[in-house]
């Protein structure tokens, strides 16, 4: 069994970067996350395993931090919350055109624009579909409690470095502020050794140089690098979505959500399983790739569906394409940095999907 | 005498490093990105080490600089090249790292990395190109374009009332203490390449002293953008650019250099 | 079991750190724990609460609505939360400043005069304490040495000298509460 301790989602993060063998941080700060880059200068990452630990400038100049390890192999993160993730949006676009492994955390706070420092989920279309330029999709994973915060550090890394594309933990201001028991996985050893096919560490008399670029003045160039790029994306879709079903065996109805809604929503269910509401949740795990044909097999079972996200309804419609038009799928979430408590949330589902389907 | 009989080591005076690949310079005749990719590939082969640098390439004119040094590379977002060596540095402190910038990618829009890359005194080499023009876009008006200079975006010259004044980054990233050697250099002259020459390799042979930031400058020209010929864009260069960008050190050794003096 | 419980009063009285000596206490108990804070720009004086859920089950919303328990430090919190006690839960709270006072008849409603006892005794460190003892006393969903144990977690080691004084304080703490009659 691993070490247990109380600890804060945020600070959670840092701990896990550490053990799960992270060579370098670089970070602004910005509530509600700032305790990631304060936990790691608290505890001299340097000293325990060599890791590297900077705040930059800016987030944009912390993405291309993380760009310039990443380019030669290393272990690298930032995390940041949604104006700072906005201003990381070129360099996440440079780093998915250049391949590169990364993670990015994003502890979302309401918006638009300096919005407020409460929780909020409304940067979903921003981490699913790509957020800067071009067509690429980020590895999207949505911790929704403490342990998870922790476990995706190593599972974010994982998948980054399988498909050699930047992962994203999004997270939110319920998850990165609060503190729950976590047990902590036992620390990795850094790597040292380098697939010199790719990386950008010094041209060796045994190999051909190394660019690291997302250029390709050439169009038809470009065009192929994008199939390249569409066919990992597609790969994910085949062997790395994940989810968890709560009481979906004998549902009626399907609360969907992710992150601190998801937890919200467990509530729910049992508030509902009470009042002799058959309801169930499905929470998706990975956001990219998204979990549709579990909701596309879910939609034969179960009358209707409530997705739960604490924005205007973005995952809604990913939702919506999955069950495709064979059931009804609605939204309810509060949002602006609001959030819905769980008698709301049934309050929602009773309204929205039970009372019009019955 | 015939050709093989010409062609032997005693009788070599020149010859292209090794270091620049075979691909033809995508370059304008008469540029200065050519001269300086040569010295700084010479400068390499010399210290002899190719295995251990890393070179960022910007986004301008020299956006492709990786297809013509043979040496591991990086293409950085515009004016984000010292973030990017930041990144690498801090992770590899025992390569060298150098970025490759033009005016307007390290002194407009590059700016904050610059000075906060400078100030934190990252033992990194830069090597910035200065020509006042925004050469691969077509011309248009650069942050170190001077006073009534014409572009394609100050057609009557830059008007500094209106414009604004050109950005002397060099002096002003010499007044942070995380710089330890600030030079400005050109290479319209054989002279002036053998003494920016000599300024790049101090610049790389600093990182073993892992002091802080080597930076130097090369103004140099743009025939195309100033829409002149080779021969008269490098007089221009002389009697316009060197007069508002003096050439000369203006920091070695972490110490300022009295203006005026140089190296 | 699962007790849900909210906190609040003025930053700078102890309600985070109160909440997080539960936590911690829960864990040394074997427990599932929550801590929710609510956070903001304001550090000291402005309004401070923090949800703490303590279960022997996997822990569903750390975010509620209503409460099993709410021990409340000051006026503003009193309004906002003794609506939101379920009924037969418990409202436990610090007299000092307060003037409306809890209406609420199907709830348990308790008080205990921590912070005059605290000036009494010179020391307003351990306020929060003592209300933690009178909490414990009302609902003993802890073993006192887990809470000990949980002290001693949550304090950096320069501060374990402190940790008798803050024993002495709870256990004042479940001297001193005592049930409130509602105005009828």
């Amino acid at each position: 069994m691993g070490e247990i301790r109380l600890m804060k989602g945020n600070e959670a993060i840092a701990e896990a970067a550490i053990r799960a063998g992270c060579d370098a941080y670089f970070g602004y700060p910005i509530t509600p996350q700032s305790e990631v880059l304060e936990y790691l200068m608290a505890e001299k990452p340097h000293e325990r395993t060599g890791m590297v630990v900077l705040q930059a400038e800016s987030e944009v100049a912390a993405i291309n931090m993380v760009y310039g390890a990443a380019c030669t192999g290393k272990k690298v993160m930032t995390s940041s919350s949604s104006p700072g993730i906005s201003l990381m949006q070129e360099g996440i676009s440079y780093i998915a055109g250049a391949e590169l492994p990364c993670l990015i955390v994003n502890v979302v706070r309401g918006g638009p624009g300096l919005g407020t420092i409460q929780p909020s989920q409304a940067d979903y279309f921003q981490a699913t579909k790509g957020g800067g330029h071009g067509d690429y999709r980020l590895i999207v994973l949505a911790p929704s409690s403490v342990q998870e915060m922790a476990d995706f550090v190593k599972l974010a890394f994982d998948l980054a470095f399988k498909y050699r594309n930047p992962a994203m933990i999004l997270s939110d201001g319920v998850i990165g502020q609060m503190m729950e028991k976590i047990e902590l996985f036992e620390p990795i050893p850094r790597v040292n050794e380098f697939d010199q096919s790719w990386v950008t560490t010094g041209k060796t008399p045994d190999r051909q140089r190394n660019i690291i670029t997302s250029l390709n003045l050439d169009p038809y160039l470009q065009e192929e690098h994008n199939h390249h790029l569409q066919e990992k994306y597609a790969r994910m879709r085949r062997e790395d979505v994940r989810y968890e079903a709560i009481a979906c065996d004998d549902a009626d109805y399907l609360f969907v959500a992710y992150g601190s809604s998801a937890r919200i929503c467990q509530k729910a269910v049992q508030l509902a399983r009470k009042k002799g509401i058959k309801a169930g949740l499905l929470r998706p795990i990975t956001l990219f790739p998204f979990p549709e044909k579990i909701l596309g097999d879910l939609s034969q079972s179960v009358k209707g569906m409530l997705a739960v996200e604490m924005s205007a309804g973005q995952m809604v419609e990913d939702v919506r394409l999955a069950v495709n038009g064979k059931i009804p799928v609605e939204h309810f979430g509060r949002f602006g940095g609001v959030v819905h408590s769980p008698e709301e949330v049934l309050e929602a589902l009773e309204e929205k999907i039970v009372k019009p389907v019955v | 005498m015939n050709l093989e009989e010409i062609i032997r080591e005693e009788n070599i005076v020149y010859r292209r490093t090794p270091l620049l690949t075979d691909k033809a310079l995508s370059y304008c005749p008469g540029c200065g990105h050519g001269t300086t990719h040569r010295l700084i590939m010479e400068v390499i082969e010399e210290m002899g080490i190719q295995s251990d640098v890393i070179g960022i390439a910007p986004v301008g004119c020299s956006v492709l600089a990786y297809e013509f040094m043979d040496i591991d590379m990086i293409e950085a977002a515009h004016g984000r090249a010292p973030a990017v060596a930041t990144g690498i540095k801090r992770t590899w402190p025992g390569k060298y790292v150098f970025t490759y910038q033009g005016d307007g990618d390290l002194a407009a829009i590059g700016t904050s990395e610059t000075i906060h890359c400078c100030n934190r005194g990252e033992n990194i080499t830069i090597i910035f190109i200065n020509n006042g023009i925004y050469g691969m876009t077509g011309g248009q008006m650069a942050p170190t374009t001077i006073p009534g200079m014409k572009s394609s975006t100050s057609p009557f010259g830059r008007d500094t009332a209106m414009m604004g004044y050109p950005l002397k980054i060099t002096e002003l990233i010499a007044q942070l203490p995380g710089t330890y050697y600030v030079s400005r250099q050109s290479v319209h002259t054989p002279a002036s390449v053998r003494k920016a020459k000599k300024a790049i390799r101090k610049a790389f042979e600093n990182q073993k002293l892992n002091k802080g930031v080597s930076f130097v400058e090369v103004v140099s020209n743009c025939n195309s953008g100033w829409k002149m010929t080779p021969v008269q864009a490098n007089k221009w260069l002389e009697e316009n650019m060197l007069a508002y960008f003096p050439p000369g050190d203006l920091k070695v050794d972490g110490q300022l250099v009295e203006q005026g003096k140089t190296s | 079991m699962t007790e849900e419980i909210i906190i609040a009063g003025f930053g700078g009285q102890g309600v985070l750190s109160m909440g997080k000596i539960l936590a911690y206490s829960g864990i040394m108990q074997n427990m599932e724990v929550s801590w929710m804070p609510s956070y903001g720009p304001e550090m000291r004086g402005g309004t401070a609460n923090v949800t703490v859920i303590l279960s022997d089950e996997r822990i569903s919303s750390p975010i509620l609505n209503v409460y099993d328990t709410a021990i409340i430090l000051n006026q503003q919190s009193l309004d906002k939360f003794e609506p939101k006690v379920k009924p037969g839960g418990l409202l436990l709270f610090d007299n000092n400043g307060i003037t409306r006072y809890p209406v609420r008849k199907d709830i348990q409603v308790c008080v205990i005069e921590a912070t005059a006892e605290a000036v009494r005794m010179g020391s307003g460190r351990v306020f929060n304490m003592m209300v933690l003892g009178g909490f414990l006393k009302l609902k003993p969903v802890l073993e006192i040495e887990n809470v000990l144990k949980g002290l001693q977690k949550s304090l950096p080691p320069r501060h374990h000298h402190l940790i008798p004084m803050n024993e002495q304080a709870i256990r004042r703490g479940m001297e001193l509460v005592k049930p409130f009659t509602v105005a009828s």
